[in-house]
């Protein structure tokens, strides 16, 4: 009863805070980027709220659960995602203007062709993100509630279409913010208790000779899915649509790169503690579900006190489920919005309702896979599309609009084979299994190769204005230079 | 350039002028424009070459550009030996991997402890770097220096 007291509580403060910001979001700009008004704490919490999703909160002890010690490095690339973003992408991308994925292609690339494709690409790697998170949202309500899965990803759909639709950018700020500390407390608090509880147990270990614990063990070919799981972890990060637009909401490109140290930080302190809900859930035989999270702290904390701690990471929960999922709505809308509809509020409207529905769908079909795997994959996907356009495109001028749409559509497309035939057809298994599951160790080298060769082999097509757009991406906003006058479809 | 401050010095005394008549006591000030850095400015500002895409401007961009990808290359780099390495040593030393450190697994202490604080120390010294690259550039080619 106290969780589902707990998931209203989230649900209410989400909305509420949401509403806040409807009396501040006025114009087409404010709706879509709140004006870069954005302060910086604000501003790295809520990358810190949109980027925790399911995944993060419940995935991770999940899978180390399941899989043991190779499944560390799933939290380890997600935060060094950001190191790796922040020394080859952020300040850059901040200078571009860019507000979307797609708006950095045409500004660099100067080609619609590219445009278009990277928005196609932005849309699948949202909604392939969005559909776990509802699949969990689904599971975790029916574990509080016995009620069919549906009915709990259809609460968090609503609650989401509701809130992006009501405030837009602005109040999704504040609600992001608001997630990120809430899901910090979510997870430290029982965590606590937790420890205390194992501390006068006994501090009972793990069985001698117990293998869970060792690295490179439990799977078919953990060397090659561990290098794999690394590469789209860190370099899938800058190629997220819901990141990205964060990274407008700077003033300039230093206070970009300040922020991403912040997120690195925020990050960090969060990711310490899914390991350890793994390893207790491990040492106390736990069964393998993404629900450990959930069932832990009521299993080591009886009582009273239990049921408020159940009822604290559920709140916590459904804080990961809404948060990512308002993130991503925004920025699959905002594509939508501009690259198929013709762009304005109302059609902004009318993409938010898409953007939720298509994965709510999805949800519902799909084969149900643990959510970080998942999650997993729309990073393979993102590492091997937007990584090259994005390092290729701010540091090597010789890259061509050839070059960019051959290896969008090489890598992308390659990835997005793999995601389906993992999804629609799998488990499969022995090499084309690993090789399906984990796709980031081929098509991230395939897609740079194919850029790089295709553009050296199209010299003619080198975009006319790459001096000046270089010059913008790099030079710091000090100086007084010219910067070309390409601006946002919205502004 | 010349026409910001001239502005503001404008608006200044009109405003000083208004205080003055409410006083009944007019007072002149005398309104100076600050033309020590006009004075100075070469005649062709670096920013200029830059923004005309000279020679010169390309060799000064593809200078900021390099300094700063050399860097970017260097944090990646390093960040691929230690990540790309400790999968190789587990492999080539699987003694390591059933090793323990402070009484847990070493593996867990370095996966879910201390490679996080080590992330943010390089990310630190990494902006630090960044933003006295950009200063650099700023004080080579700004006019203002």
């Amino acid at each position: 009863m106290s969780q589902i007291a707990a998931v209203v509580l989230v649900m209410l403060a989400t909305v509420l805070i949401g509403a806040f910001g409807i009396r501040v979001s006025r114009t087409t700009s404010d709706f879509y980027v709140a004006s870069r008004t954005v302060s910086p704490l604000w501003n790295a919490s809520a990358i810190g709220g949109e980027y925790l999703s399911a995944a993060s909160f419940l995935g991770i002890a999940g899978l180390i659960l399941t899989f043991g010690a190779d499944m560390l490095w799933l939290p380890v690339g997600w935060t060094g995602g950001y190191l790796v973003l922040l020394v080859l992408v952020s300040a850059p991308l901040r200078r571009s203007g860019a507000y979307t994925l797609p708006d950095f292609a045409e500004a660099r690339l100067e080609s619609m062709a590219v445009r278009r494709l990277s928005s196609v690409l932005v849309v699948l790697i949202g909604w392939l993100y969005l559909m776990p998170q509802f699949q969990s949202a689904g599971l975790v309500f029916r574990t509080i509630t016995g009620a069919p899965p549906w009915t709990g990803s259809l609460l968090v759909a609503v609650v989401v279409a509701t809130n992006v639709l009501s405030g837009g950018m602005r109040s999704i700020t504040f609600v992001q913010a608001f997630q990120y500390w809430l899901k910090l407390t979510a997870l430290a608090v029982p965590l606590a208790f937790m420890l205390v509880a194992w501390w006068s147990d006994g501090r009972p270990g793990l069985a001698p000779g117990d293998e869970w614990v060792l690295p490179l063990h439990g799977r078919d070919h953990p060397v090659y899915e561990t290098y794999s799981l690394i590469l789209a972890t860190f370099l899938g990060t800058m190629g997220l649509p819901h990141v990205l637009v964060r990274f407008y909401t700077n003033p300039d490109g230093r206070a970009a790169r300040r922020t991403t140290l912040v997120v690195l930080t925020l990050l960090g302190a969060f990711y310490l503690m899914p390991a350890v809900y793994g390893y207790l859930g491990h040492v106390y035989g736990m069964p393998e579900s993404d629900t450990v999270v959930i069932a832990l702290p009521g299993r080591l904390v009886g009582g009273p006190v239990g049921q408020f701690l159940t009822a604290l990471v559920t709140a916590g929960a459904f804080a990961a489920f809404l948060s990512t999922s308002s993130g991503l709505t925004v920025s699959v809308a905002g594509v939508i919005a501009q690259d198929i509809l013709r762009g304005g509020v109302r059609a902004f409207r009318v993409a938010t309702v898409l953007a939720v529905l298509v994965p709510f769908a999805l949800a519902g079909v799909a084969r149900s896979l643990p959510v970080a795997t998942v999650v997993g994959l729309a990073f393979a996907v993102a590492a091997s599309s937007f990584c090259p356009l994005l390092v290729l495109g701010i540091w090597w001028r010789r890259l061509t609009t050839a070059g960019a749409m051959a290896g969008l559509l090489a890598g992308g497309g390659l990835a997005c084979a793999a995601v389906a035939i993992t999804i629609i057809g799998g488990p499969h298994t022995g090499w084309a299994g690993s090789l399906l599951a984990e796709p980031a160790a081929w098509t991230v080298p395939v897609s740079f190769t194919v850029m790089v060769v295709v553009s050296l082999l199209t010299p003619s097509r080198v975009p006319r204005g790459v001096a000046r757009t270089m010059v913008r991406l790099h030079t710091p906003e000090t100086l007084n230079v010219d910067r070309g006058d390409w601006r946002p479809r919205f502004m | 350039m010349t026409g910001k401050p001239r502005r503001a010095a404008a608006a200044g005394t009109r405003g000083q002028g208004e205080g003055a008549a409410t006083t009944g006591k007019p007072r002149r000030v005398v309104v100076t424009s600050p033309r020590t850095a006009a004075a100075r400015r070469p005649r062709h500002p670096l920013t200029r070459e830059i923004d005309e895409q000279t020679r010169l401007g390309e060799v000064y961009m593809g200078s900021l550009v390099r300094t700063q990808f050399r860097l970017a290359l260097f944090v990646c780099s390093l960040l691929a030996c230690v990540v790309g390495g400790l999968p190789l040593l587990f492999l080539l030393a699987p003694e390591l991997r059933a090793a323990e450190l402070f009484g847990l697994p070493l593996p867990w202490v370095v996966l879910a402890g201390l490679i996080y604080p080590a992330l943010v120390g390089g990310a630190w010294l990494y902006v630090r770097q960044a933003e006295r690259n950009e200063r650099d550039f700023a004080d080579l080619v700004d006019v203002r220096r």
